[in-house]
């Protein structure tokens, strides 16, 4: 029976194969369409961006133009992204860029980047980098910023109806939405929170610890919808995870205690002669487990989002449809997946976190 | 490269919105919500501590309720025991009693019985005496209703004396 089912895949594929092959042929002869570029396509859709893309091509398509807002010397200038979208598109040898009309005039938008244009209206490229031209602070509301309203958002209206549930019914079994989140809130409080922080001062963290998890993992969630109000690849931006590991790194240094620091610059039980060895790597220690946080919500939030773009990229390659019947089925098993990742990554964060803190405020035990 | 290198606008944004969102969360979602589950688990807690101690005061009570029972039946067959005992002394008693009753009686029967022949017989004697008084003196009368007679009496009697 398994032997069958094998048999029948493995057919599937390989017709579908000669299937997509004959299409190539076929494509080829027609017309010389723009080569497919996965990387590309699948760097444009992990990163931020301007715009939030709906459907149709990339030019010309449905997009919501979200505002920009950029610091000049001048001061705060405000314009829709669609000044720089829908502006001139200017190519300069291998690179072209977005040339802003109207209000977004004297700026150009190179790979997602603003710079301001020189005096001759130009930006300038040296090995496929912008050179020479000002790059004005960007405090756009991108696409990742909108995601962010939104999942915060989201995040303070499901705990705020949970909170308001309780106001108004008291303390009594929960029910409808506290219901669902009460165990998790829980889960967080117990069995991250005080199983790895000091019972006498765990409480102070909690409200710290829920909100990171519940604000990654919704987060998460959100970047998994294909469409609007999802697809961003929020917690899968480097500036998010960095701002989140610094928060987690601060709160440990505000709140280490004498034995924490005493472990750094006079760990116990180490012949003074490794002094000099150990306590630089006590220093780089400090710095690694926020580090580590950083880097692992990153990058597992941003493979998944990869994986999903280029499984569903095997159709494009192919140009077949047919394809769809191998990618489908593997871009769902790897979203289902991701799923699970959600909020596996969302408690680690949120458990690690809980760890170092734990650590940094565990008193001194002979 | 730009991938894995912050943007300050982002992180700007992030910053901003993740600490005005921990600071909401805080006041109006954490709080209430842990105090609310927190306190429910206290008296959850308390509601379980005093069912277990009822439960112990319970067992005690029952303990003390046997030990009542149990004191209550003892003094109940000690009871029953006496009132068996004082009305077997009662009886027995009684018995003794109606025996010794029946004994007077007998006794006194006995007593009357005898003094009542011994009086019945006073009287057959009288009577026996009279009669033979009366038999005798018929007889006397008849001996000495001739002169031979009473003069084969006097001798008759005079023979005797001189036997005699």
């Amino acid at each position: 029976m398994k032997k069958a089912l094998n048999n029948i895949l493995i057919a599937l594929v390989f017709s579908m194969t000669s299937f997509a092959t004959l299409a190539n042929e076929h494509g080829k002869e027609s017309h010389d369409e723009k080569e497919f570029d996965v990387s590309e396509m699948i760097m444009h859709h992990v990163k931020d961006a301007h715009e939030w893309h709906l459907w149709g091509p990339e030019h010309g398509g449905t997009a919501i133009y979200l505002p920009v807002i950029i610091k000049t010397d001048e001061g705060i200038k405000t314009f829709s992204s669609s000044h720089l979208y829908h502006g001139e598109i200017i190519h300069e040898g291998e690179n072209h860029y977005y040339k802003g009309v109207g209000p977004a005039e004297g700026f150009g938008m190179f790979h997602e980047k603003i710079y301001a244009l020189d005096e001759h209206g130009a930006l300038h490229f040296e090995d496929g980098h912008v050179h020479g031209n000002i790059k004005p602070m960007d405090f756009s509301i991108t696409k990742n910023v909108t995601s962010l309203f939104i999942g915060s958002f989201l995040v303070f209206i499901i705990m705020f109806s949970c909170a308001r549930f309780y106001k108004k019914n008291g303390a009594v079994a929960p029910k409808g939405i506290a219901k669902f989140m009460e165990p998790i809130i829980l889960f967080v409080q117990d069995d991250i929170a005080k199983a790895n922080i000091n019972e006498k001062k765990y409480k102070k963290f909690v409200p710290f610890l829920l909100t990171i998890f519940f604000f990654i993992w919704i987060n998460n969630l959100l970047g998994m919808i294909p469409i609007f109000p999802g697809s961003a690849n929020l917690t899968g931006n480097i500036s998010v995870t960095f701002f989140l590991a610094a928060l987690t790194l601060v709160i440990i240094l505000v709140n280490g205690n004498k034995n924490y620091w005493g472990h750094i610059f006079a760990p116990p039980g180490v012949p003074k002669l490794l002094l000099p060895i150990m306590i630089p790597i006590e220093i780089v220690g400090i710095f690694t487990k926020p580090f580590a946080l950083m880097i692992r919500l990153f990058a597992n939030i941003t493979a998944g989002h990869i994986i999903i773009l280029a499984l569903i990229s095997i159709i494009f390659i192919n140009k077949n449809v047919a394809w769809g019947a191998l990618s489908v089925p593997m871009a769902l098993f790897i979203s289902i997946l991701e799923l699970l990742v959600a909020a596996l990554q969302a408690y680690l964060f949120a458990m690690l976190s809980a760890l170092f803190i734990g650590a940094a405020v565990e008193e001194a035990h002979h | 490269m730009d991938l894995v290198l912050p943007d300050f606008g982002l992180l700007f944004w992030t910053g901003l919105v993740f600490c005005s969102l921990l600071f909401l969360l805080a006041k109006y979602a954490w709080k209430p919500i842990l105090n609310a589950v927190n306190d429910r688990g206290n008296s959850i807690a308390e509601a379980l501590e005093l069912a277990e101690k009822t439960r112990e005061e319970m067992k005690s009570l029952k303990a003390e309720n046997d030990k009542i029972l149990k004191a209550a039946k003892a003094e109940r067959d000690e009871i029953l025991k006496d009132a068996k005992q004082t009305s077997n002394e009662m009886i027995e008693a009684a018995k003794g009693k109606s025996k010794e009753e029946a004994q007077k009686i007998v006794d006194s029967a006995r007593d009357s019985i005898r003094s009542e022949k011994a009086a019945a017989m006073a009287e057959l004697k009288t009577h026996v005496a009279a009669l033979s008084l009366e038999i005798a003196e018929k007889v006397v009368r008849a001996e000495l209703s001739s002169d031979e007679k009473q003069k084969a009496l006097a001798n008759n009697l005079a023979s005797d004396i001189n036997m005699n």
